[in-house]
């Protein structure tokens, strides 16, 4: 039996250059960053005060105000950008299709925020004072399970969590559903919520974060020689996927194919990455999507600003792609965004499908004095027409996990 | 309207996300009011906040309309 193909016919991103996918897509192909100081929590005492905030939320717009008091920020970010992905496809929900109709949205963290504040509560004024909706309001399926309870979907419902790599992995395995058959539509991404006080705090501790702090919006600069750190980011991505005849059939839009899908471990260390995992990663999302190397025109990176993981990436992709590699265009929306980790995969996601559907690579801006160490074409500082007809996605995570996706053009 | 029972009737409607004119006294949070379990859990606390008072898990079973919890708050308000 051939395998059953997977098309996108939805998009929906709530992001710290926009809310919406055509705000968002246009602010980042003009190169404009999302990041500035920390708004959410006073961050003078931490050596990271910047982040890649959402602006201008409002909640009431997707959800009713007794519903979206009791999910964490993440669960809003996720349901908001589902509910736009939806509405995108246009699927409509029946008795017929509601048990082929699916949700893989994962996050890396989960409802940090109430996690923190109901455990200031509970020390303040005792265990009485924990909410009823305190655990549904914090555990990471509750994405996937609320957006099936608001929308009927009666399909596969799951939520990846592999750090940074959720967003990426949850899109992967929900399109192997519709693949094998579980699913003929599955809406796919995924959400973070991270900026809150032990969330920065947690990843300044690990030395992970940059500390531009003067300098916000120029302090995600992957592949620059000053790098010095990942800014932390917030929002979602989500992607509808649907089986290809299932899509024609009723005449939906298709952004692109998703081709191939693949996975590795480092097997190495917690935090510090191995160029081996990420190569393999990539090389067995070619070899899932039956393409050589050179068939690939485009690269959305992990990208995410570190010193190490720049160079890794770069060595893994030239690794994986050989002499290709220097044909390619790599780019890093995270310049922009910065890292929404588990959120990372689902919105770079819908960026990368969206440079396909565009024909456009956004910049990767920050880009001021190129490290000699990573000498590939990142698409520095200006978008570019560009003519891709396949685009690998790469996402690495915290344990050495790894992912990577093949979008083709439709 | 006493001041109690207005107090008692907006918090029901905020926390049940119900009209005010649909929040009568004899309004059963369950049958006329759409709630749930985990509803009446956190509505009960929200009335505790709002009179700063306990009221334990055997009394708050029996308060399942808005004329019990007014009755409640009025018996027990210090």
């Amino acid at each position: 039996m051939s395998k059953r193909r997977v098309v996108i016919t939805g998009l929906g991103v709530v992001s710290p250059v926009g809310i919406g996918v055509q705000t968002s897509w246009a602010n980042l192909v003009a190169g404009q960053s999302g990041i500035t100081n920390i708004t959410k929590f006073d961050a003078s005492a931490f050596a990271s005060q910047i982040a890649g905030e959402v602006k201008g939320f409002d909640v009431s717009q997707y959800l009713p105000a007794k519903e979206a008091r009791r999910m964490d920020t993440f669960i809003q970010y996720g349901m908001a950008a589902a509910i736009e992905a939806v509405k995108d496809s246009g699927i409509e929900v029946t008795d017929e299709n509601a048990e082929r109709i699916g949700v893989s949205i994962g996050s890396g963290i989960g409802g940090l925020q109430l996690i923190e504040d109901t455990d200031k509560l509970y020390h303040e004024s005792g265990p009485r004072k924990i909410s009823p909706f305190f655990i549904p309001g914090t555990i990471i399926n509750m994405i996937s399970g609320n957006l099936s309870i608001m929308y009927g979907f009666k399909g596969p419902n799951v939520a990846i969590v592999t750090a940074c790599t959720t967003g990426t992995h949850s899109i992967g395995d929900a399109a192997r559903m519709i693949e094998y058959g579980d699913a003929d539509v599955m809406v796919a991404g995924g959400a973070e919520a991270p900026i809150t006080e032990l969330g920065v705090g947690g990843f300044a501790a690990a030395r992970a974060l940059s500390t531009r702090n003067d300098d916000p919006a120029t302090a995600s600069r992957p592949w620059d020689a000053d790098r010095d750190g990942f800014v932390i980011g917030e929002g979602a991505g989500v992607l509808v996927l649907e089986e290809y005849e299932s899509a024609k059939k009723r005449g939906a839009k298709i952004y692109a194919e998703l081709v191939g899908y693949g996975m590795s471990a480092d097997a190495y260390h917690m935090t510090a990455p191995s160029m081996d995992g990420p190569r393999r990663s990539v090389v067995n999302a070619l070899k899932n999507a039956g393409l050589n190397p050179d068939q690939v025109q485009f690269v959305n990176a992990h990208g995410t600003s570190t010193p190490l993981g720049d160079t890794n990436e770069t060595n893994a992709i030239k690794a994986a792609f050989g002499d290709h590699a220097r044909k390619l265009v790599v780019n890093s929306t995270k310049s922009m965004t910065g890292h929404l980790l588990g959120g990372a995969g689902g919105l770079e996601s819908v960026f990368t499908v969206l440079s396909i559907y565009h024909q456009v690579s956004p910049p990767t801006i920050n880009i001021f004095n190129q490290d000699p160490e990573c000498d590939l074409d990142y698409c520095a500082n200006e978008a570019r027409d560009l003519k891709i007809d396949a685009a690998v996605k790469n996402n690495f995570g915290f344990g050495g996990t790894n992912g990577s996706l093949v979008f083709r053009k439709a | 309207m006493s001041d109690i029972e207005q107090r008692v009737k907006k918090i029901v409607s905020e926390q049940l996300g119900a009209n005010e004119a649909d929040v009568k006294n004899e309004s059963s949070f369950v049958d006329d009011l759409g709630a749930d379990s985990l509803d009446t859990v956190e509505l009960v606390m929200a009335l505790e906040e709002e009179f700063d008072c306990e009221i334990p898990d055997e009394e708050a079973e029996k308060i399942t309309t808005v004329q019990q919890a007014i009755d409640y708050v009025n018996a027990n308000l210090k």
